[in-house]
């Protein structure tokens, strides 16, 4: 019989601990998938975060690391220097990678390292239970903003990908979705292209991954991603904000 | 014998670091351990290595722990407000059972405190630098020749109890300069990293750098296993030096400098008729309990000094199981003593040397 769909070897076969309707699932497969597509498992370390992610060492097959909170990027920037060799990647949630490490964030940034970084945006804190997150939407209802989210009390939610395009170490940055069929496709593209920028040491490359979260949300999977559409797609565009792939070394 | 050389504490630090292998250095500025950043930024680029001014002191720890995850030798340095800081990636970096130097040239404290020289960090350094339970290697050179020394040995104890290890310095071993023989010392064996992330080339299972352990159960055991090796340290690893004990009837205890300057007291009390003697712990941790239980049995009193308000001198205490009188006198706020003072204190103790 022929083959047509298997597991990437990238991913171990430790069963997701996900919740029903997440899609940290869909965004593991791609990042493993294209570490599959590249050949780079061998020699690739990959940073877990603190938050709903924070086991993904038990789920990717490549050398892993479980960083403090927000400082996986820090981490990276250790691996990265201590053996260049390497294929460095980190994988973090909103808020790791925009609230307590947001330093870290725009620093790798302006080192320009030669990481990537895959951020994953549901706008809420998962693990700790659905409390505001630094990219809950104006208005958004969690367990720590219950009257809604008041940009006069707590803000305004952040636009990372905006704000790394700034940076002259970015190389590359890129907002994508993953749902639908067709934004997968999309999302899987910009991991690749991340991945390309990696390894022709062009800087830093981010892709942040706007992501569901049913259970804290307190919607059903399927009105979890009608949400995302409607709420969060308008305030965080997709699209490339950033690309300096194509430039030449010249500089 | 090698030829001296004349240097800072800091810069000797800086040099005994890569002599010792190693190659990666990250910090964050900060009085008064400024010369060890600033030769590192100058020597690690013509020597192989690399020495990186990171954003902050919490992310120059995380590269310290990302480094070590992928198996290189690395140090970090700061003074303590900067200590304060990096205690959240020391404590994961513990839990991880991941090898490093960290150096804390010690000013005083607390809160932004003062730039001149201390010793208020013994607590946070020997008892809770770091959340949960855990311990690592802490160092006190007293000399610009013990801190080139002790960093070598450092970088052994890390890795061969893959762990951190700390020299606790101050500003004024930092900053003062003396002459110092970087001989080559024979080091010890070091086990091979097979736990660091280098890349499983498809031909290993992959690695994971970890402190996170969600099953009580295997949690406590794994604790149980780290225990173990702690209490190797506390047999194998204790070092300390002792001057004119053996008929001493009053002990000073004192670490780091304040040992220094101890001598010379202890030296001027003996000339005045005073037995006195010098303790000087050189790991704090692990603390040279046994051989001071010895030495409550011998003496009469102890007097503890430090540039604190009195910190060692309760590990002083609980070593000498309350045997023996255990007095205290300090400094602190950045005031060095003078041996004059430590003198005074032992003549007071014994009510001897007055006349």
């Amino acid at each position: 019989m022929k083959e047509v769909f298997k597991k990437p070897h990238a991913l171990t076969d430790k069963p997701f601990h996900y919740c029903p309707g997440c899609t940290h699932g869909i965004i593991h497969r791609l990042v493993a998938e294209c570490i599959d597509e590249f050949g780079v498992e061998g020699k690739a370390v990959g940073i877990a975060p603190v938050g709903c992610s924070v086991f993904a060492y038990n789920y990717f097959n490549c050398d892993m690391i479980e960083a403090p909170h927000g400082r996986a990027p820090a981490v990276a920037t250790g691996v990265k220097r201590a053996n260049p060799d390497l294929f460095v990647f980190t994988y973090q949630g909103d808020g790791d990678l925009a609230s307590i490490g947001t330093a870290e964030t725009v620093h790798i940034g302006t080192r320009g390292e030669n990481v990537t970084i895959i951020f994953v945006n549901n706008a809420i804190y998962g693990m700790t239970g659905g409390q505001m997150a630094p990219t809950s939407l104006p208005g958004q209802v969690t367990t720590t903003s219950p009257y809604g989210r008041d940009k006069h009390i707590q803000g305004s939610p952040i636009r990372i990908c905006e704000m790394m395009a700034t940076l002259e170490g970015v190389a590359y940055a890129e907002r994508v979705s993953v749902d639908s069929v067709k934004n997968v496709i999309a999302a899987k593209k910009a991991i690749k292209k991340a991945f390309q920028t990696q390894i022709d040491k062009k800087g830093l490359s981010i892709v942040e991954v706007l992501s569901t979260c049913p259970t804290n949300w307190g919607l059903s999977p399927q009105k979890a991603i009608e949400w995302l559409r409607a709420e969060m797609i308008p305030y965080y565009p997709l699209g490339v904000f950033k690309d300096k792939t194509t430039e030449s070394e010249a500089e | 014998m090698g030829r001296k050389l004349l240097m800072k504490g800091n810069e000797a630090l800086a040099e005994a670091a890569i002599r010792a292998g190693c190659k990666l250095f990250f910090g964050y500025p900060i009085t008064p351990q400024t010369e060890l950043s600033e030769y590192m930024a100058k020597n690690m680029p013509k020597r192989g290595g690399l020495s990186l001014q990171a954003e902050s002191e919490i992310a120059a720890i995380n590269m310290v722990l990302g480094a070590s995850a992928a198996g290189a030798r690395v140090i970090t340095s700061s003074s303590s407000p900067g200590i304060s800081l990096k205690s959240e990636g020391i404590s994961y970096i513990v839990g991880s059972d991941l090898p490093c130097v960290i150096v804390n040239v010690q000013r005083a404290g607390p809160g932004l405190g003062g730039i001149q020289p201390s010793q208020a960090d013994y607590f946070q350094a020997t008892k809770a630098l770091g959340h949960g339970d855990m311990h690592f290697i802490v160092l006190a050179p007293a000399s610009v020749q013990e801190i080139a020394t002790l960093t070598g040995e450092a970088f052994d104890l890390a890795d061969i109890y893959r762990m951190p290890v700390m020299i606790l310095a101050d500003g004024a071993l930092g900053q003062m300069m003396e002459p110092v023989d970087f001989e080559e010392k024979k080091h010890r064996e070091i086990p091979e990293k097979t736990w660091a992330c280098t890349g499983t080339k498809d031909g290993r299972p992959h690695n994971i750098v970890n402190s996170l352990i969600i099953e009580p159960n295997e949690l406590e055991s794994v604790l149980e296993e780290r225990y173990k090796r702690y209490a190797e340290i506390e047999e194998k690893e204790v070092m300390y030096e002792e001057f004119m004990t053996d008929d001493a009837e009053i002990i000073v205890t004192a670490f780091g400098i304040t040992a220094r300057i101890a001598r010379t007291a202890v030296t001027a009390a003996r000339e005045k008729g005073i037995k006195a003697g010098l303790f000087r712990p050189i790991t704090l941790w692990p603390f040279p309990t046994k051989r001071l239980r010895e030495l409550a049995d011998k003496a009469d009193r102890f007097l503890c000094v430090e540039m604190n308000k009195g910190q060692m001198v309760y590990d002083i205490k609980l070593a000498t199981e309350c045997r023996k009188p255990v007095d205290f006198y300090g400094r602190t706020g950045g005031i060095v003593p003078e041996p004059a003072e430590i003198l005074n204190e032992l003549e007071k103790l014994t009510g001897k040397g007055k006349e």
